[in-house]
């Protein structure tokens, strides 16, 4: 084996960094389509759908991540269905920020005063349309910030797919840590690239905010 | 408004448009319509009065819909009130405007847009068409430069009569007005009550629960005083306002004079 150079280090980590975008992505875009699913079944549906959808947003705020992909890949093994690390991962960060994105929506258009809905019923609209024209565009305003937010942490916490053998920037981080015996700079090297994808998001997150906060339409 | 006068082929000239019967509504434990009967006549103007609690703004929310009733039947236009179903629901908001004491317009939407949404959404009108009509209705309340401004740039008495243009859109028969002018600062309570009776000019059947006296006596045909959920005297303004017969209307309208 010969030397690893800097250069050596950091293609190999930027390579594993495509895994980690991707598994962000399939967990965004997962989740915020089952998440948005929850919401229109949670605002839509009886007591009943509201209990067990409440119950499944507590069933993954209130055990960790770690826990959640452990049970993922192990669990559904146990079922005789045989999973990648991939599928796991990608199962465990979509439900997870599903229950999560779910929560805080549901929060956005609790904010929506009742005189909306009033309103737009006795126009005559239907729920879907009092839905997609009158508290939809007036919730996403007020979403936009505390979803971007939530994506943040959901970018960290692909670093946990890690434990289940996933291939991401972590992991090979530390694959790279023990061949190359310089784990200060292999580790500094991945937190760099956190921060990389992290910090335009929080950027992003914020200049929603301030432009949805001031002038309204 | 030639469509507000338009009676469909299955009522019978001079039946009533709103037909409550035995009317009663329970939030839990707490019985606030206790038997309601009230027939509503074509172009009739009603003033619903009362202390608040007697369960006035209530039975107005049952008309549309808005509040759901344990008993009793209710029919707009011959056609009854059925809360299960959304296709008989929509028919019949389609036929009952409603108007809020706050107002209550979309505040992402143009005043213009506003107004446009329901048609073109529920009645499936095209845009233009809904365009001329969403001007008309301005024009006619007043507010005719304002179709593209934001209702948060409005005053109060201009958003309300946003709002009351918005209700016209969808050529309701009836229209609900439901403390219209409470939230109002007092020097813009004319020019949304102004608006209101020349709708009662011109043949608009309007349930108003409201807490403008000279307004009520002046406009309405009919005058309801609600106490404790029921319909406690009922008359013509000059009647009611003249000659209370029962010591709680006597009680209620000496109170204001206070």
């Amino acid at each position: 084996m010969g030397e690893f150079t800097l250069w050596d280090i950091l293609r190999n980590l930027l390579l594993a960094l495509r895994w980690t975008v991707v598994l962000s992505l399939i967990a965004f875009v997962g989740g915020g389509v089952v998440g948005a699913l929850l919401l229109a079944l949670r605002l839509r549906g009886g007591r009943l759908t509201e209990r067990l959808i409440a119950g499944y947003v507590q069933l993954f705020q209130g055990t960790p991540l770690l826990m959640q992909l452990f049970l993922a890949y192990f669990g559904i093994a146990l079922l005789g269905v045989d999973v990648s690390a991939w599928t796991a991962a990608a199962v465990a960060l979509t439900l997870y920020t599903s229950a999560f994105l779910t929560e805080i929506w549901r929060g956005c258009v609790a904010t929506i005063p009742r005189g909306q809905w009033e309103a737009s019923g006795s126009l005559a609209l239907s729920f879907g349309e009092q839905l997609r024209h009158v508290i939809l565009p007036q919730a996403v305003r007020i979403a936009i910030a505390p979803t971007v937010g939530f994506l943040v942490q959901v970018i960290k916490g692909t670093a946990l797919a890690s434990v289940i053998g996933f291939v991401e920037v972590t992991k090979a981080g530390s694959m790279i840590a023990n061949v190359t015996f310089r784990p200060f700079t292999v580790f500094a090297c991945v937190a760099l690239m956190y921060f990389a994808l992290c910090f335009p998001v929080s950027l992003c997150a914020r200049h929603l905010e301030r432009k949805t906060r001031g002038s309204r339409p | 408004m030639a469509a507000v006068l338009d009676v469909p082929s299955h009522v019978q000239p001079g039946a009533p448009i709103v037909r409550i019967t035995a009317l009663k509504k329970s939030y839990g434990a707490n019985q606030v319509l206790k038997g309601i009967d009230l027939e509503v006549l074509r172009g009739e103007v009603i003033a619903i009065i009362g202390k608040s609690g007697s369960g006035k703004s209530t039975l107005l929310r049952c008309i549309n819909g808005l509040e759901a009733f344990q008993e009793g039947a209710l029919t707009v236009d011959a056609k009854p009130l059925l809360h299960e179903s959304a296709a008989a629901m929509r028919e019949l908001r389609q036929r009952v405007g409603m108007i809020f004491q706050s107002f209550n317009l979309f505040p992402h939407l143009t005043v213009g847009r506003n107004v446009m949404l329901a048609p073109t959404l529920v009645k499936k009108r095209a845009k233009p068409e809904a365009e001329a009509q969403a001007r008309k209705l301005l024009a006619r309340v007043g507010l005719a430069e304002k179709f593209d401004a934001m209702p948060d740039q409005l005053s109060g008495g201009q958003q309300q009569r946003v709002a009351i243009a918005r209700a016209l859109a969808m050529e309701p028969a009836v229209l609900l007005c439901d403390e219209i002018t409470s939230a109002l600062d007092p020097e813009l309570v004319g020019e949304v009550l102004r608006v209101v009776e020349s709708l009662a000019d011109e043949g608009m059947t309007l349930l108003m629960v409201t807490h403008e006296m000279n307004f009520a006596r002046k406009v309405s045909d009919r005058v309801i005083f609600m106490h404790q959920g029921r319909v406690h005297e009922m008359g013509p303004p000059a009647e009611l306002f003249g000659s209370p017969r029962t010591p709680e209307l006597k009680q209620f309208l000496s109170s204001l004079h206070d």
